[in-house]
């Protein structure tokens, strides 16, 4: 079998075994993107050079003696908004084209200790604001079910790398569904941790109060095994929580869903669903029950809510944090300004993107004088209903399930229009960072057109265990996962 | 409420951003949508409930102040638009009289 076609879990176990070599695997994952990578675009930049040099020398060192990490000599992707000493990191903006890291972001320096290869970094809406990869400034990542199709954002290229097999496994970046929306999108699983479970420290800041790093890996277990490597406390990021790490893999040992309560929110399954989604969806939940969960109606009554808060705060937050991009230290500088301000303004209107303009424009308006109490004010205080909707559903249940989309992957430049549209995509992943919780989106089923549905698994905070249990217990029984696309 | 492209004039001028002219029209247009549908929130009664900054309840998180490596001024400067010697370059702030 071909190495690519093996998972995190697999490939690691012929690795540490022996059977197939470091540099196997590099040659294997470049001739791979070799075949697809013109076809789905899903990286902004290709580490080959370096990643032949890193297998090179571990299969040296591994010669001699046989020590290893659980990581080590897997070939992994990157979402582009991560630093990578050395290697650049742009967020697909032609603000950062040029800017090469000096560090490594606390997740990188992660894997890096335990020995991992880094094939490349991938593409994403401009500093993961979108939904689709179609704000990236270098172009579109494709869908690999469908070249015509999107794969969803904002890590759409993380997630279309992982089902095009072009790498073992990525890691993703969801603000507001940015992990979980692509990997519906693509059938792949993705993974958003518990706010402060994994450190952001590196992570280019878009809504500081949301934004969570987690891994995109092709089934349940790859993705405890991707999350046992990057979970637990920063020192340098000032809102990790330092609260020791479980063991995921553990949780994956329990095959049934007895003595688990799974809840079902009405509003998710409201007009504007689908049907191939409700039906795939539907069937799963029963699929849950055959497992021995006991699956209970809640509510979630503020949910219609979250669209509107989330882009007010998310919008506010990064307003903020993207006035560091003023072409002065580093990000790009316009040509032939007349003073100071001119080169802030000029360097931020011709580096920056649309959508990057509208959401800074936005941002800066509800924190506004005059504005701030009736935009910002306001959705901090339905941001706290939003929470009590969950924290009330969890005193009933120990898992959300519903879909992770409303529609399977839509067609490029369908929504690319209309901004609010293109939100509203957003709308069953969205609570669940402004409440910071838990959640997984993994493969349940097809719709006629052949491409993906995702199922999405919500926890309490820190109860990662309990959704990756679910999820796996689920996957295990129908095998959704398996299934690849042909890429034509 | 009505975004008019006099208000986006001001409020890219508080965000540093250079607009043109189209930008003013799309953006007047785009930001009345979505404001239009922010002012759904004012459904739901938010009387004394007390806004959510952050989740996991993070109050002050001190660390010791201690000396630690950093960056070099070489590294610091490596991604610099334009530098000079151990500095950034930025036109003249002040005017010679």
């Amino acid at each position: 079998m071909s190495l690519h076609k093996l998972t995190l879990c697999e490939l690691q176990k012929q690795f540490q075994a022996g059977e197939v070599t470091a540099t196997e695997i590099v040659r294997a994952y470049f001739l791979r993107i070799g075949h697809v990578e013109p076809k789905v675009k899903a990286f902004v930049t290709q580490a080959k050079e370096s990643a032949f040099m890193e297998a090179e020398v571990l299969d040296r060192k591994l010669k001699g003696w046989r020590k290893t990490q659980p990581l080590t000599g897997m070939p992994l992707a990157i979402k582009d908004n991560i630093c990578t000493d050395g290697v650049s990191t742009t967020c697909s903006s032609r603000m950062l084209q040029n800017f090469v890291p000096p560090y490594d972001a606390t997740v990188i320096a992660k894997v890096r200790a335990q020995e991992y290869i880094l094939l490349g970094k991938t593409n994403l809406d401009e500093f993961a604001m979108g939904s689709s990869t179609e704000n990236s400034a270098f172009g579109p990542s494709r869908n690999p079910w469908n070249l015509h199709c999107v794969p969803g954002g904002s890590s759409g290229g993380s997630a279309a790398a992982v089902a095009a097999e072009e790498c073992v496994a990525a890691l993703g970046s969801d603000t507001g569904g940015s992990i979980r929306q692509p990997a519906a999108f693509c059938g792949v699983v993705g993974l958003k941790p518990t706010y402060g479970r994994v450190s952001r420290y590196g992570l280019v800041a878009f809504a500081s109060s949301l934004d969570q790093i987690g891994p995109i890996t092709r089934d349940v277990s790859d993705s405890a095994f991707l999350l046992q490597a990057i979970a637990g406390h920063d020192p340098m990021d000032s809102t990790s929580v330092d609260r020791p790490v479980p063991d995921y893999m553990k949780a994956l040992q329990k095959r049934d869903l007895k003595t688990v309560k799974v809840g079902v929110p009405v509003e998710f399954f409201a007009e504007g669903l689908d049907p191939d989604v409700e039906q795939s969806v539907r069937a799963a939940i029963g699929e849950l029950k055959q497992l021995g969960a006991e699956i209970k109606e809640i509510r979630l009554p503020r949910t219609d809510a979250a669209v509107a808060v989330y882009y007010v705060i998310a919008t506010a937050e990064a307003s903020s944090n993207l006035a560091r991009f003023d072409g002065v230290k580093f990000g790009f500088r316009a040509k032939e300004t007349k003073d100071l301000l001119d080169l802030y303004m000029k360097s931020r209107q011709e580096g920056f993107g649309p959508e990057v303009k509208r959401r800074i424009m936005l941002g800066t308006y509800v924190l506004s004088a005059g504005y701030y109490d009736a935009y910002y004010g306001k959705a901090q205080a339905v941001r706290t209903l939003v929470c009590q909707d969950f924290d009330a559903a969890f005193k009933e249940v120990d898992l959300i399930v519903t879909p992770a989309t409303p529609t399977p992957a839509f067609k490029l430049g369908e929504k690319s229009e209309d901004p609010l549209q293109m939100y509203l995509s957003d709308i069953f992943t969205i609570s669940v960072n402004l409440a910071g919780l838990p959640a997984i989106a993994l493969p349940c089923g097809f719709g006629k057109e052949g491409l993906p549905i995702g199922l999405q698994l919500i926890g309490r905070a820190f109860e990662e265990e309990t959704i990756l249990r679910a999820a796996h217990a689920y996957e295990q029984s129908t095998q959704w996962h398996l299934k690849k696309p042909t890429i034509r | 409420m009505e975004i008019t492209q006099t208000d986006v004039e001001k409020v890219a001028q508080l965000a540093r951003l250079a607009v043109s002219a189209a930008e003013k029209e799309t953006f007047a247009k785009q930001l009345t949508q979505i404001l239009g549908h922010v002012d759904t929130l004012s459904r739901y009664d938010t009387t004394g409930i007390e806004p959510t900054a952050t989740v996991m309840g993070h109050v002050n998180v001190f660390r010791e102040d201690l000396v630690r490596p950093s960056l070099s001024s070489e590294q610091a400067l490596a991604n610099a638009p334009e530098r000079e010697v151990d500095g950034f370059v930025v036109p003249k702030i002040l005017e010679e009289r």
